[in-house]
């Protein structure tokens, strides 16, 4: 697989809302180029008739009643942390021009 | 070096229980300890108001005559990924710092239920990112034993602070081996639980399949205690799994006839010679105490690392995605649309390894590259986990070393992440297939403790923890 070149490094920066430093971008592409070529290794492994896991325990759709819960926290508890509220909801800027 | 050694925890909690020990003279004293040990940076805030509030209401339950809990006035210190109430929630990022947890983990919750008593909040490398706490956004934690060098990471404020007799015992997570590498290069005991065994509610989250809580102590039993009241299932958390009866009843195991096996690819070339030279010492001790010791090969044991370095930077990335600078923690005030409040509070919040797990979990995970990385990951990783099995049919536990080395000097792996991550290569395997281990300390290799691991299958934590008992008492 090939190395990583700045602008691989600005589209995946973009894909993640990153805005990065010309300086972290020349680090970046040569970290990860390194990582990705040692992460390689896993290319040669026979894995012929094997299947992904994804839970270790396996536990699969763990269900509880649909019923209310109260966990005793009110929005406000929840909320008290958050950068802008109105109306016990989070306020962000306009999404639609 | 240790200004207090802390008696077992079960005595701390009848002393208080019986009315000869006072919470509150134990928080005090846990709160100046902590002061005197500040050079060491283990600890990022102490929470003495909620602290003392707790102490006094126990001391006072205690004098009427009520049962406090089996943790009755123990004063306990959390990884500050945990929330918490009575100080700052931070995980070591300056991206959450100022946060106030608006409720309490699970873990915190049960402790708080038995009279433990929170004192401090531990440093970390940030979102537990690490194996050093130099990624911590705050501060680099100094190793007990040498303050050149690292505690090992990222439970390492928490590593530092029991060894340094901060508090009897604190609490740590593990996703790759964030417990047992902290404990290993300061010489705690830290056990990392089956995966599941203890609720994750209520802690940052990192790597989702692979976090698990658990506690690092002075002694096995200590850790068994902790990790009796912790362990078992929580609504809040539906990957937790069903508890077996007490772990904290470490009945005398007698080794004879226990089945272990040492981990060949643990011992192969690139183990510190120092470090080997204590394995096969410890191992020579277990088979004299009438162990069986064979030698037991997981082939794919090697690849772990590569499997994990694919896997927890695509769990971080979309773990990460909540810090968008709109729901809580920082953000900027001068964005003018939301892309760029996002953009510009993520750039300014996270550092550097945060950004770097990012980037390599959304490549991993964007189209064109899933197959290729992390659907290969998550298929080797099913070979590990049959390797596993198939070891645990032929014996009871596995066995090697914690870390190839004792703890590195601060700043050596700064510049070169891969080589940071290669310190995880003996841990990362027990986290992929969801098995416990635990590291307990196997004597010095030149004046720095070595960790000796052991693992067991999936659920037999019980077991674990009475062979650890059984070697630690054999190892003194």
């Amino acid at each position: 697989m090939a190395d990583l070149a700045r602008d691989d490094i600005l589209k995946l920066a973009a894909l993640a809302r990153l805005d990065l430093t010309d300086a972290e971008v020349t680090e970046y592409a040569q970290e990860l180029t390194a990582i990705l070529h040692y992460v390689e290794q896993l290319q040669n492994v026979d894995v012929d008739g094997l299947k992904p896991t994804n839970q270790v325990t396996g536990l699969t759709n763990v269900m509880r009643e649909d019923t209310e819960v109260d966990y005793g926290y009110s929005p406000k508890d929840l909320l008290h942390g958050t950068p802008a509220v109105e109306n016990d909801h989070i306020k962000v800027r306009r999404m639609i021009g | 070096m240790p200004t207090k050694i802390w008696q077992p925890i079960a005595d701390i909690a009848a002393g208080v229980q019986n009315g000869q020990l006072k919470a509150s003279e134990l928080v005090a004293e846990a709160l100046s300890i902590i002061d005197e040990q500040a050079e060491f940076q283990a600890i990022i805030a102490v929470t003495p108001g909620r602290a003392s509030q707790r102490a006094a209401e126990i001391d006072e339950r205690v004098a009427k005559g009520e049962q406090v809990g089996r943790l009755a006035g123990v004063p306990f210190i959390a990884k500050d990924n945990f929330l918490v109430f009575g100080a700052e929630t931070t995980a070591a990022s300056n991206i959450l710092r100022g946060f106030k947890a608006p409720y309490q983990s699970t873990a915190i919750q049960k402790l708080e239920a038995e009279g433990a008593i929170c004192v401090a909040k531990a440093n970390l490398d940030a979102f537990a990112h690490g194996s050093s706490t130099e990624n911590s956004d705050f501060m680099t934690t100094k190793n007990p034993h040498d303050i050149t060098k690292v505690p090992g990471g990222s439970s390492g404020g928490s590593a530092a602070a029991v060894v340094l007799g901060m508090a009897p015992f604190a609490l740590g997570t593990d996703t790759g081996g964030s417990i047992r590498l902290p404990a290993s290069y300061c010489g705690a005991v830290g056990y990392k639980p089956t995966y599941g065994l203890v609720s994750r509610s209520g802690v940052v989250a990192m790597a989702s399949s692979t976090d698990v809580v658990g506690p690092l102590t002075r002694t096995v039993a200590d850790a068994a205690l902790v990790l009796d009241v912790m362990a078992g299932q929580d609504p809040l958390d539906s990957t937790t799994i069903e508890r077996q009866e007490s772990y904290a009843d470490l009945s005398d195991t007698d080794l004879t006839g226990k089945k272990i096996g040492i981990i060949r690819e643990y011992m192969a070339e690139g183990l510190n010679e120092g470090v080997r030279t204590q394995i096969e010492t410890a191992t020579e001790k277990l088979k004299n105490a009438g162990a069986e010791i064979t030698e037991v090969s997981l082939p794919t044991l090697p690849l772990g690392l590569a499997v994990y370095y694919v896997l927890c930077p695509a769990e971080v990335s979309s773990n990460l995605s909540r810090y968008d600078g709109q729901r809580y923690g920082f953000t900027v005030t001068d964005a003018k649309s939301l892309d760029e409040s996002f953009k510009k509070s993520r750039s300014q919040g996270f550092g550097k390894e945060a950004k770097r797990r990012i980037m390599i979990g959304t490549y991993v995970l964007s189209s064109g590259y899933y197959d290729a990385y992390y659907k290969r990951a998550q298929i080797v990783r099913t070979k590990l986990i049959a390797e596993f099995a198939e070891a645990f049919e032929q014996v009871d536990f596995l066995l090697g070393p914690t870390a190839p080395s004792t703890a590195f000097a601060i700043g050596a792996n700064a510049d070169d992440p891969l080589q940071m991550y290669l310190t995880d290569i003996m841990t990362v395997a027990a986290n992929l297939s969801g098995v416990p281990a635990i590291s307990v300390p196997a004597g010095v290799s030149e004046g720095m403790p070595v960790g000796l691991q052991i693992m067991a299958a999936q659920r037999n934590d019980k077991q674990l923890l009475q062979i650890a008992d059984a070697v630690e008492d054999i190892l003194g």
